[in-house]
């Protein structure tokens, strides 16, 4: 398969390029595919290599020390991950997991300065990329450091506990997140965390209190 | 049966990003919209919900206090 100068031309990072420097471009493209659950880089890894979503969704994570995933970003076609690495040649700050099969175009990180120094306007593009990406990961890290999110998931949760089995309303992690005023990202981490605390058991379609004297003590105080 | 996450028919695009992620193969394509396949044991991992990029499929939980 060849890359797809059209797909290049709407990417966030080629908009605006005539065809004759896609063409230029497309020469330094090479093609990756990786199944369900692979690994597409490692957290701390030296890779270089900008990625764009061909088809497929990759999620962006990272581990902490007690072996929990906090998902930071979804990247869905169109979009690029690994940004960082390739223009600053350090580790990379997170991993990248398939989530079913996905299709990658990558371009390594001397290439992509290569082709800025031949196309110096598309420096625009790569400044608003990493602009939206920094704006992201800065709301991210406003709801983690607050270490009361997960006060207020518990919160919602006692709020909204059923009388009974089928009566109760039925909530999405979106909008337990939009409730508690934080990213659907760190929703599942905090029950999750919830979980492993005893308070609470995921049982398929039912969130289910367990402890509720012990979600009562983790409930911020109102 | 099993519950199967709710599919908004008006806001689903078809593009199928959800189908691609389901570990059990439980949603497929018909036309543009995306349908729960009837016999899937849907675990509610909530990862065709996080990965739709229009807010078209969701998987809800219900609260429940555990009965003793
Ligand atoms: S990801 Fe969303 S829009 Fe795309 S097929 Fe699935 S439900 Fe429809
Ligand atoms: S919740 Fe998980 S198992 Fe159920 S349909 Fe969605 S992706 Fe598949």
């Amino acid at each position: 398969m060849t890359v797809d100068l059209e797909f290049l031309k709407d990417s966030p990072y080629f908009a605006g390029l005539t065809p004759a420097q896609l063409q230029s471009v497309r020469d330094r493209v090479f093609e990756r595919s990786f199944d369900r659950g692979e690994m597409v880089s490692l957290e701390g890894e030296v890779s270089a290599t900008l990625y764009i979503v061909v088809s497929g969704v990759v999620k962006i994570f990272m581990t902490s020390a007690d072996g929990k995933e906090q998902i930071l970003s979804i990247v869905r076609p169109g979009e690029s991950f690994n940004d960082v690495p390739a223009f600053d040649g350090g580790p990379n700050p997170a991993g990248a997991r398939a989530m079913g099969p996905v299709l990658l175009y990558g371009i390594s990180g001397d290439d992509m300065k290569a082709v800025l120094w031949e196309h110096p306007p598309i420096a625009i593009n790569v400044v608003r990329t990493l602009a939206s990406r920094v704006r992201h990961l800065i709301s991210l890290v406003e709801d983690l450091s607050f270490k009361h999110v997960i006060g207020r998931v518990a919160r919602i949760l006692l709020e909204n506990v059923a009388g009974e089995i089928g009566s109760g309303p039925r909530m999405t992690q979106q909008e337990m997140a939009a409730m508690a005023g934080t990213a659907r990202e760190v929703v599942g981490r905090s029950l999750k965390s919830l979980e492993d605390r005893g308070a609470i058991r995921l049982d398929r379609h039912r969130i289910v209190i367990t402890d509720e004297e012990a979600l009562r003590r983790i409930m911020e105080p109102s | 049966m099993a519950e199967k996450p709710i599919i908004d028919e008006r806001r689903c695009r078809g593009c199928g990003l959800c189908v691609s992620v389901c570990h059990l193969h439980g949603l497929v394509l018909v036309g543009k919209v995306v349908v729960v396949v009837e016999t899937v044991q849907c675990d509610w991992c909530a990862d065709c919900e996080l990965v739709c990029p229009n807010g078209a499929i969701a998987c809800p939980f219900e609260i429940v206090l555990l009965q003793n």
